[in-house]
């Protein structure tokens, strides 16, 4: 088994608006091993994001290789990457994104229900939010959660599938301190207690130096921590 | 995702935004009621005409002077000769009895009240091949039609205007067109016909009627009534008619100079009538389905436009196209579907009501919820649905994850 889970070479993204092109990312190469904690930093405007959209293989990049898994993605087609998201990619959004007329439990079942797993669902997503701590509150509906019970939930969600990476979206940005540093506190323990390859994007430089290597993004090419 | 999820999905969904999806729903509610109404109404009033046609008797056939479809110069009267021939057993084995009437709208008079009803000149046989039945009295024998006898058979919408009663009346005397006739009997109701009311006339001795109050020619006759032996032979007592008449009126070669009327023919002809009067109400309601499959559409767009985000969302999480435009469509089909049930509900409700009112207005007619109507309102409902449904769930299939992620 490959021990990068992350080998990208030469990635960059061009944008089209109107008649201008705006080059978001300008050849990143940078791989990522199993079990790693990564944080990426970076100004806004310097291809964080364009960058956390190709990790998660929700956008393909103009040109360059990405492999994910020891699975090539840069060249699959819309549904083949629905697939590779689902099983590959545990998301975990600023906003936590969450459906809020569903209860926790059916959140956290969502991805598997894409993945065609019928039995064993329930119990599975169960499982998923003891594992975050939520066990008593798994028929409460998001906003009966207070924000970090919210974030919880949806890092559940993003395990529920066993993925490769977790790749987080600045998962304390809408979080008071206190609860922030909780769902911190759950991230490393996860991958401390679980070997979960993480991959932080944000520019909390708190956040950041928890992490076990910052990749610093300025104008479309990496700066610093490449490797 | 399995269908069941779906639906249950689609079911909270819709249930979040209740008025909306209420009113929505209520746009196909009116369209399919009115679809079924319609129909109803038109395959009743269908089965109305069909059956006051059919209480003619099923095994009569019509001969008027005269050719319906087609111009004939010199048109022969009908003769009590054509009748003979019809009666001849020989020429036409089909036919049972044949009865010649003279016929005209007359003033007929009791004690100061005075109505307008269709006298019949006619022979003993008339009764028979019509099949009516007297309340009270006897009917018109062989010797009131040699006595020229001022005798009358009234119908019963005549004893109740004249005498305010259907019995006890025989022996009185009415006047038509001031003179006087005996009435010797009451004839049993029969309902409204092809030829207007079956109720409002008043039977005279056909040679009484010729001499005194139609006044045709020797000879002369307004329509033959012909009973044929079964309802089976009712096609080939048709031919045989024409048959005879033909080489009678000798018009062997060229158009006939008479028509032959069955009962189907008058029926094939109510139903013709009905029928493009159904389609004509249908269409109509059609249109106001089709409102209501625009207003599904309205709706569906706006609530992609809404829940771009959660698109996105359930995109990131591994939804394919396919899994989001079987959500969406899930949404506009149910929305449909549960309106379409719903407006089955109200369209034979609205046939029931018209039903009442029409049954209080003496009128005959039932509507007729169909089965075919229900499957067809379903089906065109549940399609219209989706039909309405493919363009906002494809729009919401086609979004870009990493745009509708960032969607406020």
């Amino acid at each position: 088994m490959n021990d990068y889970v992350i080998e990208a070479y030469d990635l960059t993204k061009i944008y089209k608006m109107g008649s201008v092109e705006v080059r978001a990312l300008a050849g990143v190469s940078f791989k990522v091993r199993r079990g790693e904690v990564v944080s990426i930093m970076g100004p806004s405007g310097s291809g964080k994001s364009t960058l956390m959209n190709l990790i998660g293989c929700l956008d393909q990049p103009t040109s360059g290789r990405y492999i994910l898994d020891g699975e090539e993605v840069s060249k699959l087609k819309d549904d083949q990457l629905a697939e590779i998201r689902n099983r590959k990619v545990g998301f975990v959004f600023q906003s936590f994104n969450l459906l809020p007329r569903a209860t926790a439990l059916a959140n956290v079942e969502l991805p598997l229900r894409y993945a065609g797993v019928s039995k064993g669902r329930a119990e599975r997503a169960r499982r998923a939010l003891e594992l975050v701590g939520l066990a008593e509150r798994i028929h409460h509906r998001p906003n009966e959660l207070s924000g970090g019970q919210q974030q919880r939930v949806a890092i559940a969600r993003a395990l529920v599938n066993e993925p490769a990476i977790l790749l987080a979206d600045e998962p304390t940005g809408n979080l008071d301190s206190k609860s922030g540093k909780e769902i911190m506190e759950l991230i490393l323990t996860l991958n401390r207690e679980r070997g979960t390859t993480i991959i932080i994007v944000t520019h909390d430089p708190r956040i950041a130096e928890q992490t076990q290597r910052v990749i610093r993004l300025m104008d479309g090419l990496i700066v610093e921590g490449g490797a | 995702m399995n269908i069941a999820q779906a639906i249950i999905e689609a079911l909270q969904s819709l249930a979040s935004n209740k008025l909306r999806s209420a009113l929505t729903i209520l746009g196909i509610v009116i369209g399919v009621g009115a679809v079924i109404a319609m129909l109803a109404v038109g395959s009743g009033a269908q089965q109305a005409i069909t059956g006051s046609i059919s209480g003619i008797g099923t095994n009569l056939l019509f001969v008027f002077q005269g050719n319906f479809t087609e111009d004939v110069r010199n048109p022969k009267p009908l003769t009590l000769g054509d009748v003979s021939a019809i009666r001849d057993v020989f020429l036409a084995p089909s036919v049972a009895n044949a009865a010649p009437v003279i016929q005209g709208d007359r003033e007929v008079s009791f004690s100061g009240e005075q109505i307008r009803s269709t006298i019949y000149g006619i022979t003993p046989d008339y009764l028979v091949v019509r099949n009516y039945h007297l309340i009270e009295g006897e009917p018109i024998n062989e010797s009131h039609l040699l006595e020229r006898a001022s005798v009358a058979l009234i119908g019963p919408e005549v004893a109740d205007k004249l005498f305010g009663a259907r019995e006890g009346v025989v022996g009185s005397t009415i006047r038509i067109e001031g003179q006087p006739f005996r009435v010797i009997g009451v004839l049993e109701p029969k309902g409204g016909g092809a030829f207007g009311s079956q109720d409002n006339v008043v039977l005279v001795p056909f040679d009484t009627a010729q001499n005194r109050l139609i006044r045709r020619s020797r000879d002369r006759v307004d329509v033959i009534f012909v009973s044929a032996t079964s309802p089976e032979t009712v096609r080939s007592a048709a031919d045989e008619i024409s048959q005879i008449l033909r080489e009678r009126h000798r018009t062997a070669i060229g158009a006939d100079d008479f028509t032959v009327f069955t009962q189907d023919d008058f029926i094939a002809t109510a139903n013709t009538i009905t029928s493009v009067l159904t389609i004509f109400l249908g269409g109509i309601a059609g249109i106001s389905l089709l409102v209501g499959g625009i207003g599904i559409m309205n709706i569906m767009l706006v609530s992609v436009t809404e829940r771009t985000r959660e698109i996105g969302l359930r995109k990131a999480l591994g939804a394919r196209r396919r899994d989001i435009l079987i959500q969406f469509l899930t949404e506009s089909s149910l929305l449909s579907l549960i309106g379409g049930i719903i407006g089955i509900g109200l369209g034979w409700l609205i046939a029931f009501i018209v039903g009442r009112i029409a049954a209080a207005n003496n009128t005959l007619l039932t509507p007729v919820v169909g089965v075919d109507a229900i499957l067809l309102a379903t089906l065109f409902s549940t399609a219209v649905g989706l039909f309405f449904g493919i363009y906002p769930a494809n729009r919401a299939a086609n979004l870009e994850p990493v745009e509708a992620l960032r969607y406020e």
